[in-house]
């Protein structure tokens, strides 16, 4: 027949063998010869719906990054975690919000002694936002110090650091010391007298440390007065050496978070285990 | 078997020898796998490598410890501005390149006889507290330094009467040429006023504690 040469193979009907239903390989009569096929507008308007997927796809075939996404944001938490489990998260905003305003302010700012005021100057008067910025970066300093130790009174209170998160906690405390070198090594930036003072005072509370104490201010100070290069030095560990070390240990931080889980706190009881326990019924009155 | 025959190496060995075999993956007469060697080798290049990179930036940053500055005299006014029974504040440039936050105050006066001083030489008492490098002031109504941080008082020597100082207020090194009274290094003193390297403000000097709190390579030595 001349239908058979116009419907493909796989979809003409079989015939059933044993009753020799016409022609073998004969379409039934009912066959839809020209199936409705979409517009090639349509077919675009799909793709393009499609788009986001599969860009998404294409990455996560070549990264599988679904599995570990959907691993760390869908993990379990134990009953009883509030509020109080957040404060980790929001060190984590406030270091966020003093990497960024900390990248803008680099912009204006310039690390020499007879510059650093009048440019920090110049960013609060004439910067558009700048004192807003600068205003984030300088009270944001404070309120990760309050909240690294508040987060650090959770673990400690709610005895989150035994095991087998002791190793998390001795990076936490490290992170807490690069917090405070952070603020610290920040403080003398601005090169008013403020800074200068408080400066040359911490320097030498390091000082007062018995032996190593006197070479730990030479080294501060990049020599025995404070001076240019000890601007130039603390502006260097303030925004290239600590944030680097403070971005790959909150890494390390909270992998071992996700990998080890948190913890109940210490006022949730275990629950029961759900096997059939014939003692429990006893106790209710019930029959074993 | 072939193995056994691999590892003497076509060195041909009495039966004797043969009944003791190296441990496998060594050939005979070494003390170390290829693998194991190899292993060791590349770990010493890294460590090279790693050291050479290193090595340097931690010098360039620990250098200025043992870094000293060149020695740097000062002109501070005429020997007839100074008398022996009060002190007259000069200012003068400390540290260099850095404007005026490289100065620093200095309480000058002549040597007291009373006192046990040499007439004919100045003393120039720094101003910076012994305790955490405070700048105190020289208060003529009472004769004595007073500290405003933390209540750090000295007497008109500059030997600690009260507060948290720990020692003396610091001296700097005076010499008079045509005239002109110059003021030279820091140097900080025990309780007794002898002389010592300059220390930081919070540490102790004389007996055990020039011992704990080392004289630093970057200061000059005392007069």
């Amino acid at each position: 027949m001349k239908l058979d040469s116009l419907i493909p193979a796989p979809l003409r009907k079989p015939a059933k063998p044993g009753q020799g239903n016409g022609a073998k390989g004969a379409a039934p009569a009912d066959l839809k010869t020209e199936p409705e096929r979409p517009s090639d507008a349509a077919r675009l308007g799909d793709r393009a719906k499609e788009a986001p997927v599969d860009v998404l796809a294409w990455v996560d075939q070549r990264t599988a990054a679904t599995g570990f996404l959907t691993g760390m944001l869908y993990r379990k938490v134990p009953k009883g975690t509030n509020w109080f489990y957040t404060l980790g998260s929001a060190t984590l905003f406030a270091f966020i919000v003093q990497a960024t305003t900390g990248v803008f302010l680099a912009m204006f700012y310039t690390p020499s002694t007879t510059q650093a005021y009048g440019s920090i100057a110049h960013i609060n008067n004439d910067v558009f936002l700048g004192a807003f910025v600068h205003g984030m970066h300088k009270w944001g300093s404070s309120v990760m110090v309050i909240l690294i130790f508040l987060h650090m009174g959770r673990t400690f209170f709610f005895g989150a650091y035994k095991y087998p998160r002791e190793l998390n906690w001795v990076i936490g405390v490290v992170l807490l010391i690069l917090t405070m070198t952070m603020a610290f090594t920040g403080y003398l930036l601005p090169f008013d007298q403020r800074s200068f003072w408080a400066s040359v005072v911490g320097i030498n509370i390091n000082g007062t440390g018995p032996v190593i104490g006197p070479y730990l201010s030479d080294f501060l100070r990049a020599g025995p007065e404070l001076g240019a290069t000890t601007l130039s030095r603390f502006y260097a560990i303030h925004m290239l050496l600590l944030p680097g070390a403070i971005i790959a240990l909150i890494g390390a931080h909270l992998y071992l978070v996700v990998k080890l889980g948190t913890t109940a706190p210490p006022w949730m009881r275990a629950e029961r285990p759900k096997v059939a326990d014939p003692t429990s019924r006893l106790e209710a009155g019930g029959h074993p | 078997m072939a193995d056994d025959a691999d590892k003497q190496n076509g060195a041909g060995a009495s039966p004797a020898e043969r009944a003791k075999p190296d441990p496998p993956g060594y050939f005979d007469g070494e003390s170390m796998t290829r693998r194991r060697a190899f292993t060791v080798a590349v770990q010493g290049l890294g460590g090279v490598a790693g050291a050479a990179i290193v090595l340097p930036a931690v010098g360039f940053a620990v250098a200025p410890i043992f870094h000293r500055g060149k020695e740097r005299w000062e002109a501070v006014g005429p020997v007839g501005d100074f008398v022996e029974d009060t002190y007259r504040q000069v200012v003068f440039t400390e540290t260099e390149g850095i404007g005026d936050a490289g100065k620093t105050t200095a309480y000058v006066r002549r040597g007291s006889k009373q006192l046990g001083e040499n007439p004919k030489e100045m003393v120039a008492v720094s101003n910076r507290c012994v305790h955490l490098g405070c700048p105190v002031r020289f208060v003529e109504a009472a004769g004595n330094f007073i500290c405003p941080c933390h209540g750090g008082v000295y007497d008109f020597q500059g030997k600690r009467i009260g507060g948290p100082p720990v020692r003396p207020l610091d001296h700097f090194q005076t010499r008079i040429r045509n005239g002109q009274v110059e003021l030279g290094p820091r140097y900080s003193v025990t309780s007794q006023l002898e002389p010592v390297r300059a220390r930081d403000p919070g540490e102790f000097t004389g007996g055990i504690w020039e011992y704990l709190y080392p004289p630093r390579p970057s200061t000059f030595p005392p007069p």
